[in-house]
């Protein structure tokens, strides 16, 4: 079995119309049916582990979103069913993230050490 | 089945957005061309480029006819690329998402595409030489 890595860098990409970050749900649909996956959160999505979000309360009219996405809550249930979820620490650090900020479990790498995750892996996918 | 290699390509984006549905059939082309097989994984807005219901368009900028303009569907280039792979002997198979399609209503899809989900993502990437993402930025 290939060791995929996937790279999540565009982050909240219709997360609300989704209900989650599609390339996470990819993810873990993908682990479930078998795949060794890991995660690296890279730029804007190193957001998604951070712990506390809350998207709920939008609506339009009499339409009410019942069921908000929760990302964090995603990514760790990730975590928890054995998927290695890798961050970019200084793209955490850029964008005010401290590690009291993030959920448990996450495995930080400096950017230097993104060549050698890289070559952990046999295949690499860029979203 | 021709000879050649396997290659499984991911793609995201809708139709008449950007250039990267453009560029994912270029590729698909060539390799066909080349004479190697193709998987193509259609995720989220990607499964509206086979839609049938794609109609061409006049220009009123420039003032042309739907025949002079002769504007393109991403479902007719599809259509091609499935005729070209039959005329070399490889395969295209092209997996529309399942759910992607449910939540966009794109389920009426012209010849050749069928329905899947992640796993035929992951079996087609298992069986192949290489795997290309081109995801929505």
């Amino acid at each position: 079995m290939a060791k995929i890595l996937n790279i999540v860098e565009t982050a909240y990409r219709a997360t609300i119309e989704e209900q989650d970050d599609t390339v996470l749900w990819l993810s873990h649909m993908l682990k479930n049916a078998g795949a060794d996956i890991s995660i690296l959160l890279r730029a804007n999505a190193v957001n998604y582990a951070a712990k506390g979000q809350d998207a709920s309360g939008l609506s339009f009219g009499e339409s009410k979103m019942t069921h908000a996405p929760e990302i964090d809550k995603d990514v760790q249930k990730m975590i928890e069913k054995g998927v290695a979820v890798y961050l970019v620490e200084e793209d955490a650090k850029d964008r005010g993230l401290a590690d009291g900020d993030l959920i448990a479990g996450i495995k930080k790498i400096k950017r230097k050490g993104v060549p050698e995750l890289l070559d952990q892996h046999d295949q690499v996918w860029h979203w | 089945m021709a000879l050649g290699k396997t290659l499984t390509i991911a793609i995201m984006d809708a139709p008449y957005e950007s250039s990267n549905s453009t560029t994912a059939l270029r590729i698909v082309h060539a390799a066909l061309e080349k004479g190697h097989n193709v998987n193509v994984f259609a995720y989220e807005g990607a499964v509206n480029l086979t839609m049938k219901a794609q109609q061409a368009h006049p220009n009123p900028v420039k003032g042309t006819s739907v025949e002079q303009e002769q504007h393109p569907t991403t479902k007719d280039w599809v259509g091609s690329l499935f005729k070209l792979a039959s005329k070399k002997g490889v395969k295209l198979d092209w997996v529309n998402c399942g759910l992607c399609v449910d939540e966009r209503g794109a389920g009426d899809w012209i010849e050749g595409p069928r329905r899947g989900g992640p796993k035929d993502l992951l079996d087609a990437s298992s069986a192949s030489n290489a795997t290309l993402v081109i995801p929505t930025k």
